[in-house]
């Protein structure tokens, strides 16, 4: 592994790794929980660029692998005390094994027929799941503390959930990274631009895009587990939600649709700027009372529309269009 | 056929329908090692169509194909990839948002000799030296020309390393300077060794470099044999007939 | 199980059918004509039924009379969002266009919310009950399902009777061979993303003479249209409009001999099982 050596890749986990450790430093818990979310932003983001950035394939309904590696780490901690890293790795395991049941018919679709398939696929999982008692039906589940006493009680636990954000982070963003600079990622390239060209220069698409979305499913799902484990409760619509499954894309083509840096800073810039509005005193237009933290869908729709119009390649993708020599470093 | 190399293809009652039409009707061919193959026809006759059911981009519906003695009937297209099978595209296909060399780089990967990242970087440097887009490697390949983009269908073939490849009209759109230079390209991976089947509308040119020609037309085989005969069999006049340029360009191409 | 209730059930569905297939086949249009989701279909759906309100209760204009503007309003916004969201994309990949949709469905619902927050709305029209012992009907979906059938024989008229519904349907089939004919496609593409907008809004104002809504109500509504649109084959309005129908019987059926918590994972699973085992509808050919 060649690639491991790559200067380009440490530099990526120094730089994001060092800010991660900042709160564990310096114990600043309000800091630890704005990066456990961007840090999990930045799991799904990556993720599903995996699938739509590198390979083509537009997976609307990611975050039902987030959701099932939830359920089934959380499942496994609360009715038999396992031990949370086995849980997470359980929920990923899981959460893989579906992937590739469901990716195997699912990826033989198309275009929208896809994106189509995976936004069915994730309400199918929504409310079954709202119906299935063993998870707690549409109330979901809730821990018992006790669960958080073998992490040195729920205040360590949080701490402990933070680590583990980190780690899966920057294991999402080398996964992410290696897989780019790899033979099969090329492979997924290809596909991405043409599959039938792809598949007559010797790539077995079908093979390629299976263990691509496995990939997609995976990272969400530890980071599932981490979420729903820090929150103590897990419910249907928060796991299976659609909306964040979305602003995952929405990240990707902020940052640069298939670049590895992309859906980093794009994670972090939505996430910033959505915190930012949500904060934000409320204005009066016209008599009407409005509050940025109600605006805020808007003005994310707005910036967004402004991307996707304009700036189609993200921030990353203009950079590498803008200066050809970055091309070499920035992937 | 006097011919004692041994056959590296052969095609046996190849038939193909598309719903009602007949593209290939009981086609039979067999290409021997280290020849080049030349397959004429009007448009629409199947040409493309064959190589589409040669290379396993449609499974034909009865009929054999039979590669390096292997039957490879019906096996997908990366499979016949894999086994040596190259081809270009009438219609380029350029992986449009990837460099020229990483073109080249997927065809040295996926090829035949499956090769690592690092060898097939070597390989592609050495091909588009080869095909003169060395200087375009950086290049994304989307935005390169015509016949830039069909020397890349050509690089990306020859990459795989492959023991027969598939030409399909590389020289259609191309200015009487690039054909020149595309011929000599063709000349010298025949010289390599690699056993090649070219479509081809242009007459002077298959009738210069193939040593046997074939002639399709409506999906059957109308005439086989060395350019000289097969271009003055009646049958091929006549098939031509509908198009009386190309009738005269196929006496010519001959003379 | 009484037979009454089960007539009733299904008239009940089935009326509510009528009004999923005209929501639908908005949606059904702009993908037949153009390859686009228009993933901000619920949200337009949404605008209807705040726009019948405004109309009707705001203005106090009478309920059918907001429902003809709803229907121009419709159209124009449809018009007016293909050239500021779509048109600059629309030969772009799904990704591009789906999030472009998407992005007016954020501003939709963002500005919405702020407006009316997220509380329920309802535009009361009262035209009796009709029918009798159990089986009684509302007289405000009679009108809706009348409206609703009007509208789509309007638009069948229009599509294969009128020369500008020829040319769209020529801009479906090939747009560049459309384009070669001397048609005007972008016009043709403005229209038809106005056209399946205006279905949407129009269905979301009969939604609101029905039932209360929030400015979140369309998502429900959009969620239906898809598994419909694949019922139905995409880009098929006829389908649309039968996958509608079966659907409103599903539901209105289903409810009687299961929790009504299972009808939409039957929902989504067959709409995932259509979509792999006949991409192209239940009354499409063949995968
Ligand atoms: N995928 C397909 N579906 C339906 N019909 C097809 C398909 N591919 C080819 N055909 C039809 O089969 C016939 C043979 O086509 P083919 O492309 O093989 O001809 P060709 O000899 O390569 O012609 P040209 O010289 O124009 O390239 C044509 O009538 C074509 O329309
Ligand atoms: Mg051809």
């Amino acid at each position: 592994m060649k690639n491991l050596l790559n200067p380009y890749l440490w530099i990526i986990l120094l730089v994001v790794g060092g800010i991660s450790v900042v709160p564990i430093l310096t114990g600043d818990a309000s800091m630890r929980e704005d990066l456990f979310l961007i840090l999990m932003l930045v799991v799904l983001a990556s993720s599903v660029n995996i699938i739509t950035g590198y390979t083509g394939y537009v997976s609307f309904g990611n975050i039902v692998f987030f959701g099932l590696g939830g359920y089934f780490a959380f499942y496994l901690m609360q009715n038999f005390e396992t031990n949370f890293v086995l849980a997470a790795l359980v929920g990923g395991v899981g959460a893989s094994i579906v992937a590739v049941l469901i990716g195997i018919p699912v990826l033989r679709l198309r275009g929208a027929y896809f994106a189509l398939a995976t936004i069915g696929i994730n309400e199918a999982m929504r409310t079954f799941v709202a119906n299935f008692d063993p998870f707690g039906g549409s109330v979901g589940m809730f821990f018992n503390y006790s669960v958080y006493n073998a992490y040195g009680g729920a205040k360590n636990a949080l701490w402990f959930a933070y680590d583990g954000i980190v780690v899966v982070a920057l294991a999402t963003i080398a996964a992410s990274f290696l897989i780019k600079k790899s033979k099969f990622g090329l492979g997924l390239l290809a596909i991405r631009e043409d599959q039938d060209a792809a598949k007559v220069l010797g790539i077995d698409p079908a093979r390629a895009k299976v263990i691509a979305y496995t990939f997609s499913a995976f990272f969400p799902a530890l980071a599932g587990a981490l979420f729903f484990f820090k929150n103590g409760i897990i419910e249907p619509d928060v796991a299976f939600d659609l909306l964040r499954s979305i602003e995952a894309l929405v990240m990707v083509m902020l940052g640069g649709y298939g670049t590895v840096v992309g859906p980093i800073v794009g994670a972090t810039v939505y996430e910033r700027i959505t915190a930012l509005l949500i904060t934000a005193p409320s204005i009066t237009v016209l008599g009407v009372s409005l509050g940025f933290s109600q605006l805020h869908l808007a003005i994310a729709g707005f910036l967004l529309l402004l991307i996707v119009l304009f700036v189609t390649a993200g921030f990353v993708g203009w950079l590498r269009q803008r200066f050809p020599r970055t091309r070499r470093y920035l992937e | 056929m006097t011919n004692t190399a041994s056959v590296i293809l052969a095609v046996e009652n190849v038939s193909m329908r598309f719903g009602g039409l007949v593209a290939l009707d009981r086609v039979s061919l067999t290409v021997h090692e280290g020849e080049i193959f030349g397959i004429i026809g009007p448009n629409g006759a199947g040409k493309t169509t064959l190589f589409n059911v040669i290379n396993g981009v449609y499974a034909p519906h009865e009929g054999r194909i039979l590669f390096r003695g292997e039957d490879i009937t019906g096996m997908p297209p990366f499979q016949a990839s894999r086994r040596g099978i190259a081809r270009t595209h009438q219609v380029v296909r350029p992986l449009g948002e990837l460099t020229t060399k990483e073109n080249a780089m997927v065809g040295a990967c996926f090829g035949r000799e499956n090769l690592s990242l690092e060898k097939s970087s070597i390989v592609a440097d050495e091909i588009l030296e080869f095909v003169g887009l060395a200087a375009r490697q950086d290049m994304l390949a989307g935005k390169l020309n015509i016949a830039q983009k069909k020397r890349l269908e050509m690089a990306r073939a020859l990459a795989a390393r492959p023991l027969l490849l598939l030409l399909d009209e590389v020289l259609a759109g191309l200015n009487p300077q690039e054909v020149a230079e595309m011929l000599t390209v063709i000349r010298k991976i025949r010289d390599q060794g690699v056993t090649i089947i070219m479509i081809e509308h242009l007459m002077h040119a298959v009738m210069n470099l193939s040593d046997r020609v074939f002639v399709l037309d409506y999906g059957a085989k109308i005439a086989e044999g060395a350019p000289q005969a097969v271009s003055s069999d009646p049958r091929v006049i006549e098939a031509y007939l509908g198009d009386p340029k190309m009738a005269q360009r196929l006496l010519e191409g001959s003379a | 199980m009484n037979l009454a209730v089960l007539v009733s059930s299904s008239i009940d569905g089935l009326m509510l059918g009528f009004i999923y297939g005209l929501a639908a086949m908005g949606l059904t249009l702009i993908f037949g004509v153009m390859r686009v989701i228009n993933l901000a279909h619920g949200a337009v759906i949404t605008l209807g039924m705040f726009a019948l309100y405004l109309f009707s209760v705001q203005l106090g204009l009478n309920p059918y009379l907001a429902l003809v503007l709803t229907l121009f309003l419709g159209l124009a916004f449809g018009v007016v969002m293909y050239f500021i969201s779509v048109h600059r994309v629309i030969n772009a990949p799904e990704l591009t266009t789906l999030l472009a949709t998407f992005s007016v469905d954020l501003i939709i619902v963002g500005v919405g919310t702020a407006i009316f927050t997220t509380s329920p709305f309802s535009v009361n029209v009262d035209l009796g009950t009709y029918g009798s012992g159990e089986i009684t009907v509302l007289g405000t979906k009679i009108v809706a399902v009348l409206a609703a059938i009007l509208i789509t024989v309007a638009l069948y008229y229009f599509l294969y009777r009128t020369r500008i519904g020829k040319s769209i349907r020529a801009v479906a089939n090939n747009r560049s061979a459309a384009e070669l004919m001397g048609i005007n496609t972008t016009a043709m593409l403005a229209l038809s993303f106005g056209l399946g907008t205006m279905l949407a809004m129009i269905s979301g104002g009969l939604i609101a003479t029905l039932f209360t809504f929030t400015i979140l109500t369309g998502d429900d509504y959009q969620t239906k249209s898809f598994v419909i649109v694949v019922i139905g084959g995409l880009g098929n309005p006829t389908g649309a409009l039968v996958g509608g129908i079966l659907l409103g019987l599903l539901e209105g059926i289903a409810t009687l001999f299961m929790q009504p918590s299972w009808v939409p994972v039957i929902e989504y699973v067959a709409f995932v099982l259509i979509l792999l085992l006949r991409p192209n509808g239940l009354f499409g050919a063949r995968a």
